[in-house]
């Protein structure tokens, strides 16, 4: 995984709350086998739409993306956050995540950055009033920060210590684990006999 | 201070905790299919490791495969390679796999409990969010992404942060005709969506105790759809019974000791709750949804809100594009919404049981004219079963389409879709915009409520029903 500290680029005001795993990238865009591929089911529904925010072009270059809340509710599929990833974004502004959701973000290496509402709110009113206006997401200082002068907006977002570590370091989490593999055996040691298996030697 | 059953599996389970560290926690079961796991396979291969534990793991065809023509090869490529591909990564790691035509093949929600695999106090995870099924034997079970699904290949564990619990306590019973889906449809409009966020969910009280391992089963699978963690329910006899005598089930002595242990897993007297709900489920009716989540839900016999309704005005804008997606009008009784298609199936309500509560309601009726009937059982053990109580034949008498094991129009991955602004009444667990096809309006109902929409035409309950004939006494 890539190290991530700070990443500027246009922020794209996705005004919805409750956007699914569903909108993000609908069942039938599920089939590849590979990693890579899935921008093309991004928010499908909605592509076709002209006034989509992502079809209007000073947001067609966005990497964050600000959201309202319940982002990511529904299914545990990754290739929602691979299809964000896959189109070019790098961080997801939201005033509530779910669970799945925000789980699959770090282990990918989408910033899931939660902010109070009223942020979303600012920065969504900010965006439109400025389209291609750029936000600054700073992983380090766990701030989000837009515009300047009397219009700036900045506050802090949360994110949880050992994500945020990871994601800093670059981390794989696979690796980590398997430098406990002696913890891993001595539980796998001690487990009762009745333990359901799947296949018998 | 006792501890909550989540508390009790959880600690059975951890491998290692540091401070400021997620918890590893240990799998004792590892569920797969062929959507979410094909690029875990993958990362195994890249890093050259292998499966650390091919005996707690299980695959099954589900998502992706036809209902019909099932001995015939997949007729849509892409979805022919995700399956061919699963199938080449559990002969080269070595797991099991329940292919389509094999007898244990079906939706994987199903497939564990019924092989008896599923069992109280273990920890269960698969690449689905509605993992939360098992949490109805008393296990930890949760829907994990891709990455996860490699990390547990890789290792049998996870990192895990430890989630707050929350007791939601169902007092009374539920009415005659209530259901476990109305029972958890009626929670989640009142907690919404994003309620459960953060927590493992224990569901308590006599309503949930008089519930049969099926009805169990819908509650926990339902769990997702308000955002928790995991729900789950204490191990009582009801749940003995049901395990006992399954193909994986412990025998004899074993059998003797894993259910002394099984009778601890309940939460002590003096165990505090981070949060808790208290419902009544005798004010209960059948419960549907009219918008596009599953907490955008009212009593059948209620009339689609306005958003004017809502106070809340982020609820208000939802609202609101939610009527525009279903086409409704606010203020239409519900009983007058037609329905296109009526699905009985997916992992909420596709077990045997849901199956016999259909055919009952259906036995001596036809589909309605203008609605297309889908029963598609969630395994291939629960067709061959319904067709042994001639179940397929009361269904496919009254006009009804009798399919094979599958997700199907849960997920409108197959085949099995809606059309554009196509509306149907559907037994599975999500609403969302599309979810069934691009378009397709979905009305989540119960399965007493699934099969009398089929036969009125509009969203209904068996009450609504004419006696059936040969009853009528003429
Ligand atoms: S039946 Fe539906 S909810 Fe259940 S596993 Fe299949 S797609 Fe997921």
């Amino acid at each position: 995984m890539e190290k991530f500290t700070s990443h500027t680029g246009v922020g794209v005001p996705l005004r919805r709350s409750n956007v699914d795993t569903d909108q993000i990238i609908p069942a039938v865009y599920l089939k590849r086998v590979t990693r890579t591929g899935f921008e093309d089911g991004l928010f499908a529904a909605w592509r076709g739409d002209d006034a989509f925010v992502l079809n209007q072009p000073a947001y067609a270059q966005g990497s964050v993306l600000v959201a309202g809340p319940d982002f990511g509710t529904g299914s545990s599929r990754e290739h929602a956050v691979w299809a964000l990833q896959d189109y070019g974004f790098k961080v997801v502004v939201s005033s509530r995540f779910a669970d799945i959701f925000r789980g699959n973000s770090g282990k990918a290496g989408l910033v899931a950055a939660q902010v109070d509402e009223k942020v979303v709110q600012a920065l969504w009113d900010h965006l439109e009033a400025n389209p291609g206006a750029e936000i600054t997401v700073d992983l380090e200082a766990r701030t989000v920060r837009a515009g300047e002068g009397a219009e700036a907006i900045e506050d802090s977002f949360d994110i949880d210590d050992y994500t945020r570590w990871r994601l800093l370091e670059g981390l794989d989490d696979i690796g980590i684990t398997l430098g406990h593999a002696d913890d891993i055996a001595a539980y796998e040691s001690g487990r009762p006999a009745w333990k359901p298996v799947t296949q018998r030697a | 201070m006792g501890k909550t059953l989540a508390e009790k599996v959880w600690d059975e389970h951890v491998v290692r905790s540091t401070e400021g560290e997620p918890d590893l926690l240990y799998i004792d079961l590892h569920l797969i299919h062929e959507v979410t796991s094909p690029q875990a396979f993958d990362g195994l291969r890249l890093a050259g490791r292998t499966v650390r534990r091919p005996d707690l793991t299980l695959a099954t065809e589900d998502h992706n495969v036809p209902t019909v023509d099932w001995d015939k090869p997949i007729a849509d490529p892409v979805s022919r390679t995700q399956v061919e591909t699963l199938r080449r990564n559990a002969e080269e790691f070595g797991v099991r796999l329940h292919s389509l035509g094999d007898v244990e093949q079906g939706i994987v929600h199903v497939v564990g409990p019924q092989l008896g695999l599923t069992q109280p106090g273990m920890t269960i995870v698969c690449g689905d969010s509605h993992t939360s099924t098992h949490g109805a034997f008393g296990a930890i079970a949760f829907g994990i992404g891709t990455s996860e699904v490699e990390h547990v290949l890789a290792t049998q564990t996870l990192p895990q942060a430890r989630p707050k619990t929350m007791a939601v306590t169902v007092n009374g019973s539920l009415p005659e005709g209530v259901t476990a889906k109305d029972l958890v449809l009626t929670l989640i409009a009142h907690t919404g969506t994003g309620g459960g966020q953060g927590y493992i969910v224990e569901y308590r009280g006599q309503a949930i105790r008089e519930l049969s391992m099926e009805g169990r089963m819908t509650v926990c699978n339902m769990s997702i759809e308000w955002g928790a963690k995991a729900g789950l329910i204490a191990p009582d006899q009801t749940t003995f019974d049901y395990i006992e005598g399954r193909p994986e089930a412990p025998q004899g002595e074993q059998w003797d000791a894993a259910v002394a242990h099984w009778r601890t897993l309940v939460t002590d007297d003096d165990a505090v709750f981070d949060e808790e709900i208290v419902l009544d489920a005798s004010t209960m009716t059948p419960f549907v949804t009219w918008g596009t989540n599953p907490g955008q839900g009212v009593p059948l016999g209620a009339s689609v809100p306005s958003p004017e309704d809502f106070e809340d005005e982020q609820d208000r804008v939802a609202a609101e594009k939610a009527l525009a997606y279903m086409g409704l009008e606010a203020g239409t009784p519900l009983r007058e919404v037609k329905v296109d298609t009526v699905f009985i199936g997916s992992c909420t309500n596709g077990r045997i049981e849901d199956l016999r509560t259909a055919a009952a309601v259906i036995k001596g009726r036809t589909v309605d004219p203008d609605t297309r009937l889908l029963v598609v059982p969630g395994s291939v053990r629960v067709r061959l079963q319904a067709e042994q109580e001639g179940l397929d034949v009361v269904f496919k008498d009254a006009g009804a389409e009798w399919r094979g094991a599958g997700c199907s129009m849960c997920l409108g991955m197959n085949p099995d879709t809606l059309e554009p602004g196509e509306r149907s009444a559907s037994t599975s667990n999500r609403n969302f915009e599309g979810r069934q096809g691009k378009g397709g309006r979905t009305h989540l109902v119960s399965v007493p409520v699934a099969a009398a929409t089929a036969v009125r035409g509009t969203l209904s309950s068996p009450a609504d029903l004419e006696p059936v004939a040969s009853q009528g006494g003429n």
